[in-house]
């Protein structure tokens, strides 16, 4: 599935929802799901600033693909952080770079890429473009 | 509560003082907004907003430079506030009151003009494990300048300083106590009587971040004999960006400018300028009239309900929020001092507090979580942060019944 049949799928999985209370919900089930980071991954180094809840996210190239691990110590954030691998993870580092992700607006979550809302989810959108960056110039290297 | 008092607090109507303040009016995510972060910033009764919209309308000019007569009366109605701040905490004269920016800005004023000054290699400077960054940080830059070291007093299981340890800190090398008055977090309120009578009986200066104290009771800086006080306007029904810095004259008089600009000079020539005289020669620039006049008249406010009522009601609040709070299952109080202003921290089993905080403010009820810029607590308590309820005068049985109905809620959704 590329990115904009990912993105369109996320906007009609959502869509079905009437209030707050059933996204945030399926937004945790969806945290609840994500693989597992390994539990030597939980480090420092891994850390994404975010000033409330943690995220740990780390990357590997394979091939001209960027794959992406995360985790969280909070269950909503842990949800966005599972839409965002599936969003980016997967995706060669030009696609990483060039897609904003403008689904969040389409299903109501924009609020949660305010940079004051300090969940450390606009730190990782950064985070996962850095990587995508060096491994782009890895690539071409 | 003796029986004056109770007559007084009964001939409050707090209906009618909550109505006075227009955001508690409005729905918020479709749901009556409960307004539990006093602690981070309180809210504007509409006497201060029509003030401050009056000054941009008919008043506005610079202070203490004009002829004209818009300018007199500009500078006139910010001077006002701070004969206000004066009887406020009870200073001995106005040019004690400093203008700042808010707490932050007073105590890194201290920090680099009287540290600059008196600190070098080796002296010390004791602050505690319960201080917010803003009394933590302006000394480490100071430390790390003039060689100087910060010593830490701790913090016991209830969220109190152990005294014990302080007095052992005490000694010729320590050059300034800095302690918070009452914690952001906890809500604790220190023994700063105590305190400053063992620096002062080794000549030590004490500063005390007062963000949470002079809010919520009455603060008699010449009672405490207190060297330096920090506080600021948008913590006490005041606009933000304006906050106060008092210090004792003979203190201050002997203490060098800390920014250079207009306003702070009496002569300036390219080989030298010499300082204008106190207060102004720590108010360098064009400051914030408008929150200072508006600041002026949120004091008038305060004391026309008498800081001794708010405090009374404040602690009634508390109360009745402790007690049921103590009994939702699974919450766990931090903070548990006998002495507490109307702060209350907490954690929910299970529950990261971002998480309770997101849906508590679904449900129309602000409370802050977070590390409370206090770090080193959290890490005291080995928690990542908690959620805090910090309760005003203004607020209502009712918005704590919302706030403890909420977290309910928020246990159920996790569940």
């Amino acid at each position: 599935m590329d990115i904009k049949q990912t993105e369109d799928r996320i906007v009609r999985e959502f869509g079905i929802f009437e209030d707050w209370t059933e996204k945030y919900k399926h937004l945790i089930k969806l945290g609840d799901k994500l693989d597992p980071l390994p539990p030597e991954d939980h480090i420092e180094s891994n850390l994404v600033k975010g000033c409330q809840s943690q995220v740990w996210l780390t990357a590997r190239l394979e091939g001209e693909k960027v794959l992406f691990s995360a985790d969280s110590d909070a269950a909503i954030t842990k949800g966005l952080v599972a839409l965002m691998i599936r969003f980016y993870s997967g995706r060669t580092p030009d696609e990483i770079i060039d897609t904003k992700p403008d689904f969040l607006g389409k299903i109501g979550l924009s609020e949660h890429l305010s940079p004051t809302r300090s969940n450390g989810l606009v730190s990782m959108i950064k985070q996962m473009k850095i990587y995508a960056m060096a491994f782009k110039s890895q690539i071409s290297s | 509560m003796n029986q004056g008092n109770e007559h007084i607090q009964t001939s409050i109507n707090w209906d009618e003082i909550r109505s006075h303040f227009p955001v508690l009016q409005q729905h918020v995510n479709g749901k009556p907004l409960s307004y539990l972060d006093n602690g981070a910033s309180s809210e504007l009764p509409q006497v201060v907003i029509d003030r401050i919209n009056a000054y941009h309308t008919n008043e506005h000019a610079n202070v203490h430079r004009g002829i004209h007569s818009l300018s007199q009366h500009a500078t006139d109605a910010y001077e006002q506030a701070r004969k206000k701040v004066r009887a406020l905490i009870n200073a001995r004269y106005e040019e004690e009151i400093i203008y700042t920016t808010g707490t932050t800005d007073s105590i890194n004023l201290v920090a680099n003009s009287y540290g600059r000054k008196h600190f070098k290699e080796g002296d010390e400077i004791i602050v505690s494990e319960m201080e917010h960054h803003a009394n933590i940080v302006p000394w480490q830059m100071i430390a790390e300048q003039t060689g100087a070291l910060l010593k830490v007093v701790p913090v016991d299981d209830q969220g109190e300083l152990i005294m014990d340890e302080y007095y052992k800190l005490l000694s010729d090398r320590t050059k300034m106590v800095a302690l918070i008055h009452v914690s952001n977090v906890l809500g604790t309120i220190n023994p700063v009587e105590e305190i400053i009578e063992a620096a002062h009986a080794r000549n030590i200066p004490v500063l005390l971040d007062g963000a949470q104290a002079v809010p919520h009771s009455a603060v008699d800086v010449q009672n405490l004999d207190v060297d330096f006080y920090a506080f600021s306007a948008h913590k006490m029904c005041g606009p933000t960006g304006f906050g106060i810095l008092y210090g004792k004259k003979e203190l201050l008089d002997e203490m060098p400018p800390y920014r250079g600009g207009g306003d702070m000079i009496d002569k300036v020539t390219f080989e030298k300028t010499t300082w204008n005289d106190l207060p102004h020669k720590f108010e360098a620039g064009t400051p914030p009239i408008a929150a200072g006049v508006g600041f002026g008249v949120s004091i008038d406010y305060l004391n026309t309900i008498g800081m001794e009522i708010i405090e009374q009601r404040e602690q009634e609040l508390l109360q009745y929020a402790t007690k049921k709070l103590e009994a939702v299952d699974g919450l766990q109080i931090i903070g548990t001092s006998s002495k507490k202003a109307s702060v209350i921290s907490f954690l929910l089993d299970g529950i990261h507090p971002t998480d309770a905080g997101t849906i508590l403010d679904k449900e129309g009820i602000a409370v802050r979580t977070g590390h409370h810029c206090a770090q080193p607590l959290m890490d005291r308590f080995n928690i990542p942060g908690t959620l805090r309820a910090s309760i005003s005068f203004y607020n209502n049985e009712d918005d704590i019944d919302r706030l403890v109905k909420g977290i309910e809620y928020t246990k159920e959704f996790f569940g």
